[in-house]
């Protein structure tokens, strides 16, 4: 019972006031002794719960037991077996719902800090001369599979079949490998660096990458089977296109899509402008629309860049937020406004054709719609005008047709997402599919699950 | 890295670039662009692809050296090497029998109607080129398209080459002449030119493709930068267009939103300006 006792340690984080003006990670790690402090935390339950709840199923108390002892390298190589990517797990998988949510102590008390040990076990693991890739052993079996996207589902599907001996390219649209990693998680939350890093591991693993190259307009599904010999292909090029609200006023100078506002500063380094040619808006008053993790990147990404007040718009409340609490938390350390059951209904322009404002409804919460959550209705005569230079409107993607359109073969929903059996495989022989491509707008874990099980799947389907 | 096999100046700040791109190359059809990134730091622009060979695995760019990144091209040489580009990107023109196409391209905007006229000559229609300029120097691709065009009408704004007046003037008289009449008019080149095609074309109720180029980031339909509004829809021009219905197209938002980054621009152009010079004079 002592051990219950116990409390959770706490995240040494960067402090507020200093963090809005720069794009240092907020999250400043564990040190030797809070990590094993807190791998001292754990029952090295029987039946541990925490593995049902992870995608991936990394063998949590194993890790977390060898970091107890101090022995990092055998954590490491635990964490490394389950879990291709870990330390971008590590700082963006939504713990307190999966692995955390399932931990016996959390049930009196705090859960095992699991998220963070698997970011301080990933983190050594970088810095250490020896990669503990190279003590795996590989044999090739001399057969190709093509992987469409580098994204958190690619690169685990890529690491997977790597060490079954597959040999494995991945295809990447972008001048640069990551996929959402890169483009759209902010360095602030997840350092470019680290995910160099990963991305470097599977390399060395035997994995390539063939950059420019947009699967569907470059190269096709079929030409990559029947002209370059590819047996097996992973389709996990992520979800795409951004939705916009179709308000009055959206096509004016000052309005972005969360995905256009993300890709700039990150994957482009416009935060950096001059330096780098990319260019972006800097709002000084900014409104971002949306209340899921990419609003939240994108608001306190726009306070970063100097806006003041960088406002959130949801039209529900705080409760149906889908945001990670961590996230959520951090924006309001940070400043960030929140104008909770509040629904924009037109976006104000000046003469010359910029953003001066947003027009916005009140809204009260009303019977659970088909999502399970309270269905917001407008106040009538409650309208108000918040006045901004810069709208970001991160209100959710839908399908990418860039493969889809030019493979005619390959079976879609109505909403343009591929269908996939519960293994990954879809209407077309050989073809595979997972991430968002399948699911729609989700996470990075449930990406990186699909890549993994679909690996297995691939695996299973070649050596028949 | 995309290597630069081949530069030639075409007129005092446009340019030919050919670039070793094998799989666009092999992919490529008329009316596609690419977009191109010159360097680690550098931006993403979208550029027409204005021929390919398959065969030898090249493509070819004309570019007009005006923002910071067209002048840097500029000013690349043969052997140097781009270090990303992507595509092909966007539709292909939709090219079937028209009858007789009038393709009129303003300034470098003629590399855009440049393929799409040997292709329309091959779909057995009787091919027009309109090619305009402020003045001679401007006027590119001339030879190119009389070997592939039942006729050429170069058009200078100053007189200086072929006829005096705005490529408009041209168009309408062969639509008064109607020799034969006109069944199809594909145009590229600045937006206030595609606007005034779409204009004097609407009234005869002529069939009107304009190749648009608003700001973009990716080119996959991902940031929705490049968003016009097409008969009172929004739609993205990177993977719906970029060729799009001219009697539709909102040719003022276009012009709006174009402007968007121009004093960012001025202020890399500005800051690099030595270097620039260096390149370009």
């Amino acid at each position: 019972m002592a051990r219950i006792k116990e409390p959770r340690v706490k995240m040494p984080e960067q402090e507020p006031q200093r963090r809005i003006n720069d794009f240092e990670e907020v999250n400043l790690g564990l040190s030797m002794e809070l990590a094993q402090q807190e791998a001292r935390r754990c029952l090295q339950c029987k039946k541990p719960m925490c593995m049902e709840g992870c995608p991936v199923r990394v063998n949590i108390p194993g890790f977390i037991g060898a970091v107890a002892k101090g022995d990092f390298t055998e954590a490491a190589k635990i964490l490394k077996q389950g879990n291709a990517l870990p330390a971008v797990c590590g700082r963006v998988c939504p713990q307190e719902t999966q692995c955390e949510a399932k931990c016996v102590l959390g049930v009196k008390g705090e859960p095992v800090a699991i998220g963070w040990l698997e970011r301080f076990v990933a983190d050594w693991a970088l810095t250490q001369e020896t990669p503990v890739e190279e003590q795996i052993s590989i044999e090739p079996n001399g057969k190709k599979v093509a992987i469409v996207g580098s994204g958190p589902a690619g690169l685990t599907c890529a690491g997977e079949l790597a060490k079954l001996g597959y040999e494995v390219t991945i295809f990447e649209a972008f001048h640069e490998a990551g996929g959402v990693l890169i483009y759209g998680i902010p360095q602030f939350r997840l350092p470019k660096e680290i995910v160099k890093k990963e991305i470097d591991s599977l390399k060395k693993l035997g994995v390539k990458i063939e950059l420019n190259v947009v699967v569907g307009k470059t190269v096709t599904l079929d030409q990559l089977i029947m002209e370059e010999g590819f047996s097996a292909i992973f389709v996990a090029n992520g979800a795409g296109l951004p939705v916009f609200m179709n308000l009055p006023g959206e096509n004016l100078k000052g309005v972005y899509s969360a995905n256009e506002f993300l890709t700039r500063v990150n994957l482009m380094r416009a935060y950096r402008f001059g330096e780098y040619a990319t260019p972006v808006i800097r709002g000084s008053k900014v409104v971002v629309i949306g209340g899921g993790n990419v609003a939240m990147d994108a608001v306190r990404t726009a306070r970063r860049l100097g806006a003041e007040p960088a406002i959130l718009v949801y039209r529900r409340s705080r409760e149906e937020m889908p945001a990670r609490i961590e996230e959520v938390h951090h924006a309001e350390e940070e400043g960030i406004v929140f104008e909770m059951l509040t629904n924009p209904v037109g976006i104000l322009g000046n003469d010359g054709g910029w953003v001066k404002g947003i027009e916005c409804q009140r809204q009260k919460l009303g019977e659970p719609d088909s999502s399970g959550r309270r269905r917001p209705e407008p106040i009538e005569g409650s309208n108000f005008v918040i006045d901004c230079d810069l709208v970001i409107e991160a209100i959710g993607t839908r399908a990418n047709p860039m493969v889809t359109q030019t493979t005619p073969d390959l079976k879609v929903n109505k909403w343009g997402y591929i269908e996939t059996d519960e293994t990954g495989m879809t209407s077309k022989p050989g073809v595979f599919a997972g991430g968002d491509i399948v699911r729609g707008a989700a996470t990075v874990i449930l990406a990186m699950g699909d890549g993994k099980r679909t690996a297995a799947a691939i695996d299973a389907y070649l050596k028949k | 890295m995309f290597q630069i096999v081949d530069k030639k100046q075409l007129s005092e700040n446009v340019y030919r670039l050919e670039v070793q791109a094998p799989r666009i190359a092999k992919a490529y059809r008329p009316g596609q662009f690419a977009i191109l990134r010159i360097d680690e730091n550098g931006e993403r622009i979208p550029l027409t692809i204005a021929q390919a060979k398959p065969l030898e695995g090249l493509i070819t760019f004309i570019i007009q050296a005006i923002g910071f990144t067209t002048r840097r091209l500029c000013g690349m040489k043969a052997g140097e090497a781009i270090r990303d580009v992507a595509g092909p990107l966007g539709r292909a023109t939709e090219l079937e029998r028209f009858g007789h196409v009038v393709l009129v391209g303003g300034g470098v905007g003629t590399a855009v109607i440049y393929p799409q006229a040997q292709a329309l000559k091959d779909l057995g229609n009787r091919v027009t080129a309109v090619i305009g300029g402020r003045t001679k120097e401007l006027v590119i691709l001339e030879d190119e398209l009389k070997s592939v065009c039942d006729q050429v009408l170069p058009c200078t704004d100053d007189g200086s080459y072929g006829r005096k007046g705005f490529v408009t003037t041209a168009l309408s008289e062969l639509i008064e002449k109607g020799e034969p009449k006109v069944d199809a008019v594909i145009t590229a080149g600045p937006v206030m030119m595609m606007k005034a095609i779409s204009d004097l074309t609407r009234p005869f109720g002529i069939k009107t493709i304009v190749s648009l180029n608003p700001i973009m980031v990716d080119g996959t339909g991902m940031c929705g930068g490049c968003r016009v509004t097409v008969g009172g829809k929004t739609l993205f021009a990177c993977v719906e267009g970029p060729e799009f219905d001219g009697h539709e197209v909102d040719f003022k938002e276009l012009v709006d939103r174009l402007s968007t980054y121009r004093d960012a621009e001025k202020q890399m152009v500005e800051s690099h300006r030595c270097k620039l010079d260096g390149i370009i004079k």
